[in-house]
């Protein structure tokens, strides 16, 4: 395989990864959140992969592995788990509604690229097209969180921010060092197991799991 | 010796003001008052048209220096291709509208004078004529108030009803705001051109020759932006527009639709490619966005119209965006040295500008045919008039399909040649650019459909099915004159539409004189049938085959298909069954638009009543149901209603100073002669 | 002067005609079979036709000369179309008669008057098919420019015998924008053919129907042209998708050996893209006429995320 067919292929899943971002921003169905972003951590992790193998540096392998054990397989199980347990709808409840959410997530792709297009000048990686998508999917993940409602959604949306940070750091830098990738990789397991946890007692605080029902916590004036 | 092209135009404009100066003198005879008024408006206009189209086929300027004006400041005039271009659009609208008028004018005769109508409707077109010829900001101005006083006369024509009034205020209002600002962009310019403290720069020529620096240019600019678009209707400026153009007879609302806001496009135009000519690209994205707006927002609220000139109004709204989408292009191409794409956008835009006069002229005197035939103009309560008007149901369907932007019909054309515009951003050098524009061009598609839509509403509901109203008035076809305007505007859009290539040819000189490159050698390489805008491979269109092509299709299958004498049987509507159905049951304007007035319904101001009735019955089932709906702009509650508000309550203030005893007013004036005592030593 | 484009270009329409129909069987088929019903076989449609074209037809008492002129304008517009999309050879001489944008508005003329003849007789059914004809219509047309901005990206063309041809003649690369701007133009033609989940071709219940409802009151040869209209309809869809995303197997040149290599790799492309048709259908359930700006919303998406694609990967 060489570099130029590497280069495109990983171009390709940059455009997926971009796509499932978009997907979990439109998608009404919780089981198709968790599903999507199963594909995306799939993705990102193929993609991790294909970069260590064009730049040689063979820790990206173990990155990829993470990923892939984590973010496809980890995650979304504890995910579903939670969903039975705690006997989630199905409907994910939106604030702002989705056409309006897709353009809102247009505009931040192209805000995205342009706060990119001086980087992009500089950096001679084969990865360094794919920098614009990666920001735009922090972004999006950002987005999710805000237009969502409900807390699962919330989690979900912060996962997909950090595989959009995640993948920025492979196409920026060809990854950071392992020691670092373990950390985060840890931080974002022990982060998705406090959700948990506190998804369990907003559950039996307020027996529903809409964050609006956290502004009665406000001392009433 | 042949006369010179600019000694025709001022002689159609002089014909105009004879028939003026004869109006008193025959005035007795209200027939022969209208008769004359028009004949002569319709010569006046086939010279105008003789005059433009001439200067535009040769690319030639003439100019004329008068020696009427203001001591020292002689009034220059001047027809270059781009005022002919705009002469022709004008002219040829003002000779199909004065045909039309010998017979919608008789619905006035004996119910009330004639006399104001038409010497309005006569200085109208003078004023507009001038408009475009004048060569310097002092008769541009005149000219532009003439224009707007006398349109304003016209909208007030029917003036015992209280809403024309109103409209007729709001108008004025409106134009001369537009006006003032449009008066200090030409102060900036001239003075500039010539140092403040001089006049010799009023001229245009001396504004041509000048060199503006980038903030004083920016700020000129802006001011006639504001200025004009006020008075082509641009959104957020339009809100006078659906009130004055429907309450307007309808001969003269086909003009201020079709002709006068073109003024507007004229005057923008003129003051970008013409006077200041150096401008940064962001001039143009500031009128392509206002264009996507208008364009937008114009046709949805079209869609929320039941009154038939209302709807029509809208889409002027619409259609000034989408020429403005072309000239806003235009700019950004010609900003980054692309003069060949910025001639293209360009001729998309004027080229749209000749359409969208000849089909919505069509359309307004359609709608006057209507309003003739059935004094309505609420189409909740027309229905079936296919039957008893066949000639105009025909033609405003002609008018519909064009406005639509329809193939083989012209308004697709411009649309088209706007949409290649389009195509072409990605040669653009500004990454973000080549990114957003492209958003234009789905803005300026869902703008053609929704346009689809609304007429089908139009025509649907207006023409086809069942009278919807309760009383069914004596329904009659238009006149003959009324139907020969029509007809020769239908045949304009028509050929528009099936001969593009012909007429590209012949307006290539503007975008020759503005912009130094014409398209018209790559356009036509493939001869008259071909039209390919930029070169053959990247996009073709050939109007006389797809007419041809459906035409021959349809015949043949015709044919095919009527070899067998079968018979067709007509029987009553199926009712499913039920109790028979009545003309309540249809489909009208109000349910037609009802799923777009919900999917874009945050764009209004939507209030949805739904009551039961009086009458006695269980609450589940009642016998009677109420409902109300109102549409409303958004925009006035935003903008104007602020406006109103504040001056109310700045006049409120003022008014206090009145106090109706002399001594007080004394102290005023001694007041202020005091402090003019100190201030001015 | 060379006959051999001419020859081509009456051997598409004919093949148009003639198809068009065979396609549909072969979808109703495939979806007898996927829903464990018996077929009525593939020649089904042609049976239907003939039916209709042996009826004396039976007009509305009010019914205009709009109405009876609708179906041979539908009928025009689409016969038209098929002279100009390369379905066998990008070698025709009326393909520069229009580009895709005017392939498109050839279309909507048809929907257009179709509309208006639903509005035509003055019944509450017609009324509602228009009105949401025109609606979807109207959600449509931006995502189809959009999915055309994309195509044209790559090609530097509007005009799809000149598609077809700079994909044929480039070398094979996996384009992301043109990945994307193929699932939009599914959805697209989803909707614009009306099929499930926009519409449901079968379907004759009051509150689903939209294209049906539309044509409800016709009859006799005046259905038969509609219904064939429409049929020819799906069909060009599927070979307008051919020629702007997989063109490979088309005639290029005037090799007359290439013609049956041809007609056996669009005979295959068609039956494949029944499958997948039948597939969809048979996945999905009809939406809500309300849950459509989603989709076509999602078609927009698709489309400009592949022009964004273009820009920001290529």
């Amino acid at each position: 395989m060489n570099i130029a067919a590497a280069a495109q292929i990983n171009s390709f899943l940059a455009a997926l990864i971009l796509l499932t971002a978009f997907g979990m921003l439109v998608q009404r169905r919780m089981n198709g959140l968790i599903h999507l972003f199963a594909w995306q951590g799939l993705f990102l992790s193929i993609s991790t992969a294909i970069v260590g193998f064009v730049a040689e540096q063979h820790h990206l392998y173990i990155s990829s592995v993470l990923t892939l054990s984590l973010k496809v397989i980890l995650l979304p199980y504890i995910l579903h788990v939670l969903m039975r347990r705690l006997k989630i709808q199905k409907e994910v409840e939106t604030i702002v509604n989705v056409p309006m959410t897709m353009l809102i997530g247009i505009a931040l792709v192209i805000f995205s690229y342009h706060l990119m297009a001086p980087v992009r000048e500089l950096s001679t990686l084969v990865t360094r097209s794919t920098l614009a998508v990666a920001l735009a999917t922090v972004m999006i993940g950002l987005l999710m969180m805000i237009t969502r409602r409900h807390a699962v959604t919330q989690i979900i949306g912060f996962l997909a921010l950090e595989n959009g940070l995640f993948f920025a750091a492979t196409s920026a830098t060809y990854g950071m060092p392992l020691v670092v990738e373990l950390g985060v990789a840890l931080d974002v397991l022990i982060a998705a197991f406090i959700f948990g946890i506190f998804f369990f007692h907003i559950h039996t605080t307020f027996d529903s799991l809409d964050v609006e029902q956290m502004a009665r916590l406000k001392e009433g004036d | 010796m042949m006369p010179e092209p600019i000694s025709l135009a001022a002689s159609s404009v002089c014909v105009l003001l004879v028939a003026v100066g004869l109006a008193p003198l025959v005035m007795r005879s209200q027939r022969l008052l209208s008769v004359l008024s028009f004949t002569m408006s319709a010569v006046a206009s086939l010279l105008a048209v003789i005059a433009g189209g001439w200067t535009v086929w040769l690319g030639l300027t003439g100019r004329v220096v008068l020696l009427i004006g203001l001591p020292d400041l002689p009034f220059h005039l001047r027809l270059d291709p781009l005022s002919g271009f705009f002469l022709v659009v004008v002219g040829v609208l003002s000779f199909f509208v004065s045909v039309y008028s010998f017979g919608y004018i008789k619905g006035f005769l004996g119910k009330r004078s004639v006399t104001s109508l038409v010497v309005f409707y006569c200085l109208f077109l003078a004023g507009m004529y001038m408009v475009i010829l004048s060569d310097d900001a002092l008769i541009f101005l005149i000219s532009w108030e003439v224009m707007a006083a006398t349109s304003y006369f016209l909208v007030i024509y029917e003036n015992e009803r209280i809403e024309n009034r109103r409209a007729a205020f709001l108008y004025m209002v409106v134009a001369h705001i537009g006006a003032i600002a449009i008066l200090l962009s030409f102060g900036v310019l001239a003075g500039l051109a010539a140092g403040f403290g001089r006049f010799g720069g009023y001229t245009f020529d001396a504004m041509r020759a000048a060199h503006f620096p980038l903030e004083w240019a920016t700020a000129a600019f802006l001011l006639s932006f504001f200025g004009f678009a006020a008075k082509a209707g641009v959104v957020p400026l339009h809100v006078w527009l659906p009130e004055a153009h429907p309450v307007a007879p309808s001969n003269v609302s086909a003009l201020m639709s079709g002709v006068m806001l073109k003024t507007a496009i004229y005057g923008i135009i003129r003051v970008t490619f013409d006077l200041i000519r150096v401008f940064p690209w962001w001039w143009g994205a500031i009128v392509l966005i206002f264009g996507l707006v208008s364009a937008v927002m114009g046709v949805l609220y079209a869609l929320m119209q039941h009154d038939l000139k209302r709807l029509l109004a809208y889409h002027s709204v619409e259609n000034i965006g989408i020429i403005l989408i072309g000239v806003g292009l235009s700019m950004i191409f010609m900003a980054f040295h692309l003069p060949l794409l910025a001639a293209l956008a360009l001729t998309a835009g004027i080229y749209h500008t000749l359409n969208h006069a000849m089909f919505k002229g069509l359309l307004f005197m359609g709608a006057g045919a209507v309003l003739h035939a059935t004094h309505e103009r609420n189409m909740e309560e027309m229905g079936g008039l296919i039957h008893l008007m066949p000639w105009t149901a025909a033609l405003f369907l002609i008018g519909c399909v064009s406005i639509s932007a329809l193939p083989p019909f012209n308004g697709f054309v411009s649309e088209w040649l706007t949409f290649q515009a389009f195509l072409l951003s990605p040669s653009l050098p500004s990454p973000l650019l080549k990114l957003l524009i492209p958003m234009g061009a789905a803005l300026l598609a869902l703008t053609g459909a929704l346009a689809a839509a609304c007429f089908v509403k139009a025509f649907g509901v207006t023409f086809l099915g069942h009278w919807r109203g309760h009383h069914k008035p004596n329904v009659h076809e238009a006149g003959w004159s009324m139907r020969a305007g029509m007809i020769m505007a239908a045949l304009a859009c028509f050929g528009l539409g099936v001969f593009p290539t012909l007429v590209i040819n012949w307006l290539d000189t503007v975008s020759g004189q503005l912009l130094g490159t014409r398209i018209g050698a790559s356009a036509g390489v493939f001869g008259w049938m071909w039209l390919t805008p930029v070169a053959a491979e990247r996009a073709s269109y050939s109007g006389p085959i797809v007419f041809l092509g459906i035409l021959a299709v349809v015949v043949a299958a015709y044919l095919l298909l009527h070899v067998r004498p079968g018979t067709i049987q007509r029987v009553p509507i199926w009712d499913c069954g039920f109790e028979k159905i009545n003309n309540r049951m249809q489909y009208n304007a109000t349910s037609f638009a009802m799923p777009i007035r919900r999917i874009f319904g945050y764009l209004f101001h939507v209030k949805q009543t739904v009551k039961a009735g009086a009458e006695r019955g269980h609450r589940a089932f009642p016998k009677r149901l109420h409902y109300s709906l109102r549409v409303r702009d958004r925009i006035w509650g935003w903008i104007y209603r602020p406006v109103v508000e504040a001056s109310f309550w700045v006049s409120r203030k003022v008014g206090r100073l009145q106090q109706g005893r002399i001594q007080a007013y004394l102290i005023y004036s001694f007041l202020t002669i005091i402090v003019l005592l100190v201030f001015l030593r | 002067m060379n006959l051999y484009p001419f020859i081509m270009e009456i051997l598409q329409v004919l093949i148009l005609l003639a198809a068009a129909p065979a396609f549909v069987g072969w979808v109703r088929m495939l979806k007898c079979w996927s829903q464990g019903r018996s077929s009525a076989g593939i020649f089904q449609p042609y049976r239907d036709m003939l039916r209709l074209f042996s009826k004396d037809v039976v007009l509305a008492e009010n019914a205009s000369w709009i109405f009876r002129f609708t179906p041979y304008l539908v009928f025009g517009t689409a016969v038209l179309a098929g002279g100009i999309i390369p379905i066998l050879s990008v070698d025709l001489p009326l393909a520069a008669t229009a580009d895709v944008i005017v392939i498109v508005a050839l279309f909507a003329i048809a929907r257009f008057f179709t509309a208006l003849a639903g509005l035509d007789i003055g019944t509450a059914f017609g009324g509602m098919g228009s009105s949401r004809e025109m609606t979807i219509a109207s959600l449509a047309e931006p995502a189809m420019l959009m999915a055309i901005f994309t195509m044209s990206l790559a090609s530097r063309t509007t005009s799809l015998s000149h598609m077809s041809e700079a994909i044929l003649s480039g070398q094979p690369v996996l384009r992301p924008s043109i990945v994307f701007a193929l699932l939009a133009f599914i959805l697209i033609a989803l909707a614009e053919t009306g099929r499930i989940p926009v519409d449901n071709p079968a379907t004759h219940l009051e509150l689903t129907m939209i294209h049906e409802a539309m044509i409800l009151e016709y009859s006799g040869r005046h259905l038969a042209l509609i219904e064939w209209a429409s049929m020819m309809k799906l069909f060009l869809f599927v070979t307008l998708g051919i020629a702007a995303f997989a063109p490979w197997g088309i005639a290029t040149s005037g090799d007359a050996l290439m013609l049956p290599f041809a007609l056996f790799l669009l005979a295959l492309k068609l039956g494949l893209v029944g499958v997948g048709l039948v597939l969809i259908e048979t996945g999905l359930a009809k939406m809500r006429l309300f849950r459509l700006t989603e989709f076509l919303g999602a078609a927009f998406l698709l489309a400009t995320l592949g022009m964004l694609a273009y820009f920001i990967l290529e």
